[in-house]
């Protein structure tokens, strides 16, 4: 028989600490609906995304009722558009969006990510024209999601991307002013973008991936705050310890729920990622797990060594919960998300200098950084460079999700609602990397030996 | 499937008897029954067999009377227990 004392556990976990599986995310293969005509191309994404998706929310509701967890969200990602649009000439590239957003419109899901280009060594056929027109694609659609990797360890950094992505983050901002700007939060810039992520916006189906495939996000901020809350005077190594049991237990309710979709659904299992993504909702952010960890607030001296072994941590517990591990695993630290990272830009203990710092050794990068309006296309362009830099160098997944605040300056705050939360805009530094940016070219791939 | 039913709340009479009426009309046989008092709450856990389609209806039915009773009435599947809990 089970334990008494982890049944409740379970309970308590999901009825007062947020416990629940963030994503089930299906990657579909858009490599076999290439076409020159484009209409006909889009027909076949349009028709081949409803087709391998229809029973997914379906599923994914009936998992949820079935074993009483919550499954937040269900969402595709699909092969980037970039090199479905290829053979497509001279042609409105856009249509693939609006193909994609109706399909998502159609099977009930809310994002639909892969409106994306590889980019890190040099721009294929089509891949300039679908960044260049990405701001459209995000002000007229509603559930597509873009990202563009424009740096990896192995390939160096394209710095021509990365002054083009300053300007398109820029416009994307721009041609949403009226709601928001919230295009630009649909958009990653990445550096070792992994092709197997569940979570939006920066999921997209690899390359080397199967035709469909079956990807769980979990999550769980609250779960191992709470968990800290009853450590006391425990050192670092014991609450390295409780975090990973911890986080244990978060991965295996998300294998089961992955292990279930993929025998419904009749889809391989991918991987899931073990990431602990936090929500506005308070008691669901990773600030507050720093902050527990015994750190006046979130930002101050003494964070990132406190997320380096957070992000550790729940690493070292998943691992062993999950046959198959991927995607970004670690802990986000996405400003606007998090209801204690709102409160630590608020109370100027968190700038942007310090989250570049954390982004070291977190699991991904910059994310959900609002910025003031009149930021310069080349100063995001140089903050991109900077973390993409950090990626390359370290062998890690690092993005850049900023949001430029039109008409904004920094003080004032920025209200998206729902999942993505709210902000402040943030000042970012003094000085203008024009120069720099300018020059474009390629950021030479790291040496990987003599690591001082 | 088995399905874990959990009850916590302020003890009161009959807390059994109106959960066992409930199982035994979606016809879920109850295979374990144990109770503890923590925090001065009562906790009473049932491990029940029943037929999958039966699961939806019974878990909304206990949830209602749950509400109705002041007590928190959680109907899971056994697995998730079996998955987090053990290796």
């Amino acid at each position: 028989m089970l334990e008494t004392r982890d049944i409740l556990e379970t309970i308590n976990m999901i009825d007062n600490e947020n416990l629940d599986v963030r994503t089930i995310t299906m990657g579909i293969s858009l490599l076999d609906c290439m076409d020159e005509n484009i209409d006909k191309a889009c027909q076949k994404v349009y028709d081949k995304v409803c087709l391998s998706a229809k029973n997914l929310v379906k599923t994914g509701e009936d998992i949820e009722e079935e074993y009483g967890i919550p499954i937040i969200n269900k969402r595709i990602s699909v092969t980037p558009i970039g090199m479905v649009s290829a053979p497509c000439k001279n042609k409105d590239i856009t249509k693939f969006a609006k193909a994609l957003d109706k399909a998502a419109d159609t099977l009930g899901v809310n994002f639909i990510g892969g409106y994306s280009a590889l980019v890190q060594k040099g721009f294929a056929s089509g891949d300039k024209e679908l960044i260049r027109s990405i701001p459209e694609a995000l002000a007229t659609t509603e559930r597509v999601c873009s990202s563009v990797n424009i740096g990896s360890t192995k390939a160096g950094i394209n710095m021509d991307a990365v002054k083009l992505m300053g300007q398109v983050v820029k416009d994307t901002a721009e041609l949403t002013k009226d709601r928001e700007c919230i295009g630009a939060a649909k958009l990653v810039v990445f550096c070792n973008a992994p092709e197997d992520n569940p979570f939006m916006a920066g999921a997209f189906h690899g390359v080397g991936e199967a035709d469909k495939v079956i990807n769980v996000g979990v999550s769980g901020p609250g779960v191992v705050r709470a968990a800290l809350t009853k450590c006391g005077s425990h050192n670092i190594s014991e609450l390295a310890d409780v975090i990973k049991k911890t986080a244990f237990k978060i991965t295996r309710m998300g294998q089961l729920v992955a292990q279930q979709a993929s025998k419904r659904l009749d889809v391989p299992f991918g991987i899931v990622d073990l990431s602990l993504a936090p929500t506005p909702a308070v008691g669901d952010s990773v600030a507050y797990i720093l902050e527990e960890m015994g750190l006046e607030g979130c930002g101050c001296h003494g964070t990132t060594a406190a997320l380096a072994m957070l992000n550790d941590a729940v690493k070292k517990g998943g691992v062993m919960a999950s046959s198959r591990v991927g995607g970004l695993s670690g802990a986000f630290i996405p400003v606007s998300e998090d209801a204690g990272m709102i409160a630590a830009a608020e109370n100027k203990y968190l700038d942007i200098t310090k989250l570049e710092c954390m982004t070291a050794v977190c699991s991904v990068g910059l994310d959900m950084i609002i910025i003031p309006g009149d930021t310069e296309a080349d100063v995001i362009s140089a903050v991109i460079a900077d973390e993409a830099a950090i990626g390359m160098v370290n062998s890690k997944t690092t993005a850049v999700r900023l949001i430029p605040a039109v008409g904004k300056k920094a003080g004032e705050t920025l209200n998206f609602g729902g999942l993505l939360g709210y902000g402040p805009v943030m000042e970012l530094r003094k000085g203008s990397p024009s120069k720099f940016i300018g020059r474009g070219g390629q950021i030479p791939a790291p040496l990987q030996s003599l690591k001082n | 499937m088995k399905a874990v039913i959990t009850v916590v709340g302020k003890d009161t009479v009959g807390i059994l008897a109106k959960v066992s009426a409930v199982c035994s009309e979606y016809e879920a046989n109850v295979v374990e029954v144990s109770q503890s008092v923590l925090q001065d709450m009562f906790a009473m856990i049932m491990l029940v067999e029943l037929r999958k389609k039966n699961f939806g209806e019974l878990s909304a039915t206990l949830e209602k009377l749950g509400d109705e009773n002041n007590l928190k009435i959680h109907s899971m599947h056994e697995d998730i227990f079996n998955s987090m809990h053990k290796i």
